[in-house]
């Protein structure tokens, strides 16, 4: 927050930026032409791939981030939701700014919203529009210690939700036979077969998923990124980056003092917690 | 045969066409009747009825067997007509079934309405009428079922040309479609803008590199060749292009033998395989890594390699690099044969090695 709060003459607090672009000519020239269209921002960081942008974006705290969707690593929207995971409850969320060179899908889930995108090739004009937006974003935020809680919760609730339809359709198409029934599993020598109805939750582990039923637990060697769009999205639902859970097999929901979610089961002992992502899937009626 | 169609799954029939069924049974009709007619020009002193009726009903039934009946042979699905001895055996038994109902049916039609002369029997009574109707049975039914056989492999061998190019120009455009990819084009243009700001000479030379990839692009054709020289020097425009938007993340080595360099191959061979190792290799690791491309002589073959030092073969599956290794594999073996071979393995460095092998022509 060091870097931040500093202000300048007009006792506005000089914005401050990350880049990641895993193309360095690509990061130099947005770099160059935001200093054009906003001389007062100030860029922090300047990273390759979306692993250092997470890292790199906790520890510097910048106002604005403009993510490159397509980098080694993790995709720019997969960064942005571990961030939206991992983000200090009472810090403001950094306005985001996809950059992409054509990514059809993502272009059509931007229009007209509060998360703006860039298309590669650069053009001045397009850039000024953003800058003015953004600009717009941070000052009804600031100062961020008087701001309400509520506002604030509501302004990050649009950008989460947004983020979150980004990661759906990012997805790739899930098969044309419909969600997936059973799931085949090899223990030592022998196939299990697991109907999926049985399975309470998945579960990521390192490049393994955790499949866990009433009874038992398995290891399978599909990544949940490859399995997600093959389960039925009504029945099974993704409440943290690395978990997914039967909606059947949700007992209870519990909010503890800082807001937080965590779930209880039916059939299954663990307590499973639900990213800030996925807080807004739980509603009372 | 008619109780075995239950045994195939429904879908293992193929639709059966009866409009070129009734075609066929008119054809058959006239057949027959020319038959009758030629039988009867030989023996004017009979009456023109009862061969008409015998050829009629033995053709039809005969027909009926081999025209319906190919159809629940699992093995015509694909040509129209069931392969090797089952084609023969049907035409046989069609043959026989046809003769042995088509005389009975006549016999009973031809005594019911009176149609044999004074005096004349049923035909199969009178051995030597026998002889010469089996004759003509077998040898209508033999030239019958030719002819359709000829009329079936003509239909099927016009339609599987239109598949092969229907599939070609499928291919085609697939290919026009990865290497004019558009996140392709729109970086590579975005690095070329920033460029002219900055380093207005490297953007230039970004520039023409960029034309003649285009250029080979556009104006490559599935069936045309050019020497190893022309593709090697395609596939330095293309890393070229791809080493300015990448930086340090990318290095490569070109390395073509000068004996090699005239040898002919198809155009732009390795263009998806250079392409895989940057979108399946380089692209997803952080610190990016090197490609080489290598051309050598291996006794009566040539051997083209693409080796990197990527993520290796074990990365995401959203689309794993099948496409372009199975069109490579598709130009190899429509240009060279079975004398052809793609290779794609692990390589020990953890990154992915594809192997093309070809004979070497002078």
């Amino acid at each position: 927050m060091s870097q931040n709060s500093q202000n300048n003459q007009n006792g506005s607090p000089a914005a401050t930026a990350l880049i990641a672009e895993d193309e360095p000519l690509l990061a130099q020239a947005l770099q160059a032409e935001l200093a054009r269209a906003w001389p007062a921002l100030r860029v922090l960081a300047s990273v390759r791939d979306g692993v250092s942008a997470v890292t790199q974006t906790l520890q510097l705290q910048p106002d604005v981030l403009f993510f490159d969707i397509r980098m080694p690593g993790q995709s720019g929207l997969e960064a942005a939701a571990e961030l939206a995971d991992e983000w200090p409850q009472d810090t403001p969320f950094p306005a985001l700014v996809f950059v992409t060179a054509y990514d059809q899908y993502a272009v059509q889930a931007f229009e007209a919203q509060a998360v703006d995108y860039l298309l590669k090739p650069l053009q001045a004009a397009r850039l000024q529009k953003t800058v003015s937006k953004v600009q717009l974003a941070l000052s009804t935020r600031a100062p961020a210690a008087i701001n309400s809680v509520a506002e604030q919760g509501s302004a990050l609730d649009q950008t989460l939700e947004q983020l979150r339809h980004l990661l759906v359709a990012s997805r790739a198409p899930g098969p044309e036979s419909g969600p997936l029934k059973v799931l085949q599993i090899s223990v030592g020598n022998s196939i299990r077969m697991v109907p999926v109805g049985e399975v309470i939750y998945f579960e990521a582990a390192d490049k393994y998923v955790r499949v866990l039923t009433a009874g038992h637990e398995y290891l399978i060697r599909t990544p949940l990124k490859e399995l997600l769009p093959q389960l039925d999205a009504q029945s099974f639902w993704q409440i943290h980056r690395g978990t997914v859970v039967q909606a059947g097999a949700i007992d209870t929901v519990s909010r503890d003092e800082s807001g937080k979610l965590t779930l209880s089961l039916r059939g299954r002992p663990e307590k499973l917690a639900v990213s800030r992502l996925y807080s807004p899937l739980f509603r009372a009626l | 045969m008619i109780g075995r169609p239950m045994q195939f799954p429904v879908q293992a029939v193929r639709k059966i066409d009866w409009l070129s069924k009734l075609r066929h049974f008119l054809q058959v009709l006239a057949f027959a009747l020319g038959v009758a007619t030629i039988q009867y020009a030989f023996l004017p002193d009979r009456p023109y009825g009862p061969p008409l009726v015998y050829s009629l009903f033995i053709a039809s039934i005969t027909w009926a067997v081999i025209d319906l009946g190919r159809e629940f042979f699992p093995s015509s699905r694909e040509t129209g007509w069931p392969q090797g001895w089952a084609g023969l055996g049907l035409v046989i038994g069609a043959i026989v079934i046809g003769y042995l109902a088509g005389t009975w049916t006549a016999d009973k039609l031809c005594l019911y309405y009176g149609w044999y002369s004074a005096g004349a029997r049923p035909a199969h009574i009178d051995p030597g009428q026998e002889r010469s109707s089996i004759l003509i049975t077998a040898l209508a039914g033999i030239i019958g079922s030719y002819y359709f056989y000829t009329i079936n492999k003509s239909a099927y061998l016009i339609r599987k040309m239109n598949e092969a190019h229907q599939h070609a120009n499928e291919a085609r455009l697939k290919l026009l479609e990865t290497q004019l990819e558009p996140h392709m084009l729109f970086n590579t243009l975005a690095n070329l803008r920033a460029l002219i700001a900055t380093d207005p000479q490297r953007a230039q030379v970004m520039l023409d590199h960029m034309i003649a990839y285009l250029r080979a692009t556009l104006g490559a054709s599935l069936s045309a060749t050019h020497t190893l020289q022309a593709e090697f020097d395609r596939l330095r425009d293309y890393l070229e292009l791809m080493a300015i938007r990448m930086g340090p993340r990318l290095s490569y080595t070109l390395d073509l033998p000068p004996e090699l360099a005239q040898h002919l191959v198809p155009t732009l061979l390795l263009q998806p395989l250079v392409e895989n190792s940057i979108k399946h290799g380089l692209e997803p690791k952080i610190e990016g890594g090197q490609i080489t491309v290598s051309a050598r002589r291996d006794g009566p073959a040539v051997v083209l390699e693409v080796l990197d030092t990527g993520v290796g073969l074990s990365g995401s599956g959203e689309d794993r690099p099948g496409f372009g290794v199975a069109q490579v594999r598709e130009r190899l073996a429509n240009t060279y044969g079975l004398a052809s071979a793609i290779e794609l393995v692990a390589d020990i460095s953890g990154g992915t090695r594809a192997t093309a092998r070809f004979p070497y022509k002078e």
